[in-house]
């Protein structure tokens, strides 16, 4: 199925709100969607038998720029069967002064690959998962400060007692 | 430590918790594994990982494209070839410069990521050996793996860690008589490999060991996003290289081996151990397919200039991209986002094979022996750089 079809087939369920905005111009077009749709679409496009989207590739939380109020998770499907494929983005707004973390509802219930990938997001950008079964730090320590791919992101002085701030090496500019 | 999953003033009587690794021969890295055990049966299994954390995400995002080959090479270590083989692939794709990269390039490219893909399943296949109590595949693997150790150093000056494949080209042509020398490699190495095959595959011991442990029906593959030799010999014929039809692999003549359950039930650790087998031969049917037209048609030439096609500045347009291929873990894929502005892509995400098919152990150790464990984990074949990246 080509996106226009797998777009038409969404349309066609949900109606046309669903899709709040389509970047079809791109190499890989994917289709942007709010977070409250989220599990319904994909619980529907893996159950659906002629898109039957049954693997999920990778799962990314993106920051995309200092300036920006809002983080992206990026859903990259595929489909066995059928072997095409579908991008997925969903915005979170979310304030860089605050403590509260954005949240999403997670979709490791319906493919559990999500699962690390989306402790790998909260562990990077601490994007909360609601619904997640075991929500916590994957690659950093448990007691790591800070989310390290933000991109406001300064490591503290100390971890442990040991330095771990060191100045910026600008030499790659 | 909170890490615990358990809170161990909840333990019965007969249960204990026990920590395997992360200082282990058999956790292949720095891997630890908390098992929850009742006696020599493993109820429950919870990998910690992140000790090989290394930032590749958050340096990429710091560096230039070419500038970023050699942390990709870090990844996976023992694949290095693959790894940027499908992380330049992406990069071309963004650029819009794949199609301009001229057929020797392109073999060369094939030619060595297969040799290389032979040289990780030795390591797979020695070690899984050695896991399970079997020493001497251990050692005719490494010996065998060092020929072609020694080939990619000739190539590309390193023993590992090559930056080889460049974005538009490659490092250098191949050195000359590389051709000739790789053919006495894959006769010499094609007896040796079914004497391997012989000691290993059919011996009753190892057998006995591996056939029925730690079963992964394919619905589980799937819905934990298990890819490369352990999708595939949970049954299912799913090979990027055929599904994608990327860079050359269109044009070569190669079978896609999956689990038949010989010994025992599909999807086994000696069905997972078979298909890297079996891989390797079809490696080598590969690597005699590029021998054959680097010699034949596409030979050396004067005017040949493997950096002909590489771009002064990459510069990649605003874009969202996902790339993937079949390293021989997994599927690899890279997601970049770019702004069109600079030459550092904003985001680079890699998605690894080892890190979606470790996140299965937990479902086909439960109920498991302690003893297994090892088995079962060393069927995945997992490289810790590449989980914790």
């Amino acid at each position: 199925m080509t996106f226009e079809e797998i777009k038409n087939k969404i349309i066609s369920s949900f109606g046309a709100e669903i899709i709040l905005a389509e970047q079809a111009e791109q190499l890989q077009a994917s289709i942007s969607i709010s977070a409250e749709h989220l599990q319904k679409l994909c619980t529907f496009l893996r159950d659906e038998p002629e898109l039957y989207f049954d693997y999920l590739n990778c799962l990314s939380g993106v920051d995309y720029g200092i300036d920006k109020t809002e983080l992206a998770v990026v859903y990259h499907l595929s489909s066995i069967p059928y072997k095409h494929q579908l991008v997925i983005k969903v915005m979170i707004p979310f304030d860089r002064t605050s403590a509260i973390l954005p949240s999403i509802p997670s979709v490791s219930s319906i493919w559990r690959s999500a699962d690390w990938h989306e402790r790998e997001a909260f562990d990077m950008y601490g994007i909360q998962f609601d619904g997640h079964p075991d929500m916590r730090r994957i690659l950093c320590p448990d007691d790591w400060e800070g989310y390290p791919l933000r991109k406001d992101y300064e490591p503290a002085e100390l971890y442990n007692g040991l330095k771990i701030k060191f100045d910026r090496d600008t030499t790659h500019d | 430590m909170t890490n615990y999953k358990t809170d161990l003033t909840q333990l019965k009587n007969e249960e204990m918790i026990l920590n395997m690794g992360p200082q282990h021969p058999s956790m292949h890295g720095v891997l630890r594994l908390e098992l929850l055990t009742d006696g020599e049966i493993v109820k429950e299994c919870t990998p910690h990982i992140g000790y090989l954390h290394r930032c590749f995400e958050k340096h990429a995002e710091n560096l230039t494209y070419q500038q970023i080959i050699p942390f990709v090479d870090r990844m996976d270590y023992l694949t290095s070839m693959n790894n940027d083989h499908i992380f330049v692939m992406g990069v071309e794709k963004m650029m819009g410069i794949d199609q301009a990269i001229p057929k020797r390039t392109e073999y060369i490219r094939v030619l060595v990521s297969e040799l290389n893909r032979i040289a990780s399943h030795l390591i797979a296949i020695g070690t899984y050996g050695m896991d399970i109590g079997a020493v001497t595949p251990f050692f005719w693997c490494f010996r065998d793996r060092e020929h072609i150790l020694n080939l990619l150093e000739w190539a590309s000056g390193a023993r590992l860690l090559y930056n080889y494949i460049w974005v538009g080209g490659n490092f250098y042509d191949l050195p000359i008589g590389f051709e000739d020398r790789c053919s006495e490699f894959v006769e010499y190495f094609k007896p040796k490999m079914r004497d391997l095959d012989d000691l290993l595959t059919n011996n009753q011991i190892f057998i006995n060991r591996t056939k029925n442990v730690g079963v992964l029906p394919l619905d589980v593959a799937v819905n934990y996003g298990c890819s490369g030799p352990m999708l595939r010999a949970s049954g299912l014929k799913w090979d990027l290289r055929r599904v994608d039809e990327y860079s050359i692999y269109p044009e070569l003549e190669f079978n896609v081996p999956m689990g038949e359950g010989l010994m025992g039930t599909v999807g086994d650790c000696w069905d997972r151990y078979y298909v890297r087998v079996q891989e390797v031969y079809e490696s080598l049917h590969i690597i005699e397919q590029c021998l054959e037209r680097l010699k034949g048609p596409l030979k050396r030439s004067a005017d040949y200039d493997p950096r002909s096609n590489m771009p002064k500045k990459i510069i990649p347009k605003a874009q969202e991209f996902y790339i993937r291929g079949e390293s021989p873990k997994g599927e690899l894929g890279y997601f970049f986002v770019t702004d069109g502005k600079t030459e550092r892509p904003i985001r680079c995400k890699a998605r690894s094979g080892s890190f979606s098919n470790l996140s299965v152990l937990p479902e086909i150790t439960k109920g498991a022996m302690i003893a297994d464990i090892v088995a079962i984990l060393g069927s995945i074949d997992i490289v810790l750089g590449e989980v914790d990246r």
